[in-house]
């Protein structure tokens, strides 16, 4: 088998950061995935990118700002109509805290 | 006589004009063949036929003051169907961007692009299927089930916009929306054998558009001609307050009528003609540039050096745009919460981990990991910033390339339309497809597909015209005249037939 780029404890972490529950079966098969994509990505190491400056947005950054005034808004009701629970013009969520 | 569903939306429009028909009978026309043939395309999650009815009769009413008097204003979308890629937001009407988390949700307000063809008068017949989140290149990552392709019902419509493409190219509507992140408007366009339009970087709003890569993301029209996109596109871009990345420009509405290729330079790069393409698609497309220089073109050879380097670029910053924006499905606020049977630790943390890990398909998950993992500390530099520079090396190759030509000429894709699940097993292998759409999404051209030719099993073949920033004008109109001098897209597919599936 030959060795891959991903540890099977990176796999882990990075789940983690990304609040994802994964399977071992999931676990197993991302961690063979990614490590086969990543390989392809070090092509991008061929590359001297050290004097090239990076492109975060193609347009050129501006500030846009609008007049500070009131605008109608969508209601409490309907904003809160597609959320899985609510209460008191609230999302309820279990206990953060004990 | 041509069937109603058969004409483009240009001859549609003439006929509601002539009062031959009304917009009533063309949304009943869309929605009985809807009915007829969708059970096996699936190019719809959800059809809409009440607010179809409505928006058509209130379209006849405009049509009919418009009759009374001339002058009163009638846009030329006026009662014409509109299918919608489910990436969109419609108020009032579900949105799931084809994924099973957010089942059941209905957004409390309308996209940009949509309200902008809702008030030219268009009458939505529809959602259209999608790969989950726009995260795919054949529609088969949706969380409800494949769209079938008209032309060939074994194989896909292409992606993420599938079910946009399948429902123009099979007569269910006459245009529709998708949205582009890395080819997910031109290559299901290609596909189906239809006109997509991938829309300069911020050329239409993004607003209401359920965010995929943000700095990549645009919305744009297919349709069964370039002069219907045209029309599409005139309506929906221009600015909007609602989204601050949207271009001041106006839009130079393109006017077709006396379009000319004659002298337009047309530059043809040499690394999109790559070792393993489908010899049939490598044929056509040097077939339509032959054609476009019959025409009056100039064919510039020409070269795009880091095109090699768009596809690991793009999978990590379309990724790592990703795995920020899906954050906000925590089933919190919207979407489907599933509670962990059991709690240790933080019950919300659990909470997050159980909606996400359940709620999302697997390749959602494997952006979501790999764009996590692009921006994780230690290897931010080495994955994600170095991803960001060589972006701007494919960027300078097409300014480059734009101080010599008008117009790119190439394939849309490498091959045409393939068996659904021949390559749901092999990601990198899926990835491959968009080679060819991939480089002008990250320098944030417009690109259109338009159909030129068929391989020996009769699917649709796109030529890719690619034009710079904000160049949609001159694009359409080299797009308009190639279609023009010929008929690939006057073809239409035969989906009712059950002759091309083969027997069991």
């Amino acid at each position: 088998m030959t060795r891959m780029a991903l540890t099977k404890d990176e796999v882990e972490h990075i789940a983690a950061l990304a609040r994802l529950r994964l399977s071992a079966a999931e676990q197993a098969q991302f961690r063979e995935q990614l490590s086969a994509i990543l390989e392809h990505m070090a092509v991008l190491r061929r590359l001297d990118t050290a004097a090239i400056a990076p492109t975060a947005s193609v347009l050129p950054l501006h500030s846009v700002l609008r007049p500070d005034v009131v605008r109608p808004s969508l209601s409490p009701e309907e904003l809160l109509a597609a959320a899985p629970a609510a209460e008191a013009q609230m999302f309820r969520v279990p206990p953060v805290l004990d | 006589m041509t069937a109603l569903t058969d004409l483009t939306l240009h001859q549609a429009a003439a006929l509601l004009r002539a009062g031959e028909a009304s917009s009533r009978d063309l949304a009943a026309a869309c929605l009985d063949r809807i009915a007829a043939l969708d059970g096996d395309l699936h190019a719809f999650l959800t059809v809409t036929p009440a607010l179809a009815l409505a928006g058509a009769d209130a379209a006849d009413r405009q049509l009919a003051a418009w009759r009374r008097d001339p002058a009163t204003p009638l846009s030329p979308l006026a009662g014409i169907p509109l299918a919608i890629k489910d990436v969109l937001c419609l108020r009032g009407a579900p949105t799931t961007a084809g994924s099973r988390l957010l089942e059941g949700f209905v957004p409390p307000y309308t996209a940009t692009a949509v309200q902008r063809l809702l008030d030219a008068g268009m009458v939505v017949v529809g959602k259209t299927n999608c790969d989950e989140f726009a995260m795919g290149s054949s529609t088969e990552n949706s969380g409800y089930g494949v769209t079938r392709n008209p032309w060939d019902r074994e194989r896909v419509p292409g992606g993420s916009s599938g079910g946009s493409a399948a429902a123009v190219a099979a007569g269910l509507a006459y245009g529709a929306l998708g949205s582009d992140t890395g080819g997910s408007v031109r290559q299901p366009a290609a596909f189906c054998g239809v006109a997509g339009l991938k829309t300069s970087y911020g050329r239409v709003s993004r607003y209401g558009l359920i965010a995929y890569g943000s700095s990549l993301d645009s919305v744009g029209p297919l349709a069964r001609s370039v002069a219907d996109a045209a029309a599409l596109l005139a309506a929906i871009a221009g600015p909007d307050p609602l989204d601050a990345t949207s271009m001041p420009n106006p839009v130079a509405a393109p006017d077709l009528a006396d379009a000319t290729v004659q002298g337009l330079r047309v530059g043809v790069p040499q690394e999109y003609f790559i070792a393993g393409m489908q010899p049939e698609v490598e044929a056509a497309v040097r077939a339509a540039v032959a054609t476009l220089a019959e025409l009056g073109a100039v064919i510039v050879p020409i070269s795009l050096p880091h095109t090699e380097y768009a596809l690991p670029v793009y999978y990590l910053i379309a990724p790592a745009e990703a795995s920020a924006n899906l954050a906000r499905f925590d089933g919190v606020r919207y979407g489907r919460r599933v509670t962990p049977d059991q709690a240790g630790g933080s019950p919300l943390w659990a909470q997050y981990e159980a909606t996400r890990g359940t709620g999302f398909g697997a390749e959602v998950k494997r952006r979501i990991m790999l764009g996590t993992y692009a921006l994780s500390a230690g290897y931010y530099d080495a994955y994600y910033g170095q991803a960001q520079k060589v972006r701007t090396l494919i960027r300078r190759d097409f300014d480059t390339a734009f101080e010599q030509v008008d117009v790119i000429a190439c394939p849309v894709a490498p091959t045409t339309a393939f068996r659904i699940g021949a390559k749901t097993d092999d990601p990198l292998a899926m990835y491959l497809e968009d080679v060819f759409t991939l480089p002008p999404s990250l320098a944030g051209i417009c690109g259109l597909s338009v159909p030129c030719g068929f391989d020996a099993q009769g699917l649709p073949i796109g030529l890719q015209l690619l034009g710079p920033a904000l160049g949609e004008a001159q694009v359409l109109r080299a797009g308009h005249v190639y279609e023009q001098a010929t008929d690939w897209h006057m073809q239409r597919p035969t989906p009712g037939m059950a002759a091309r599936r083969p027997a069991a």
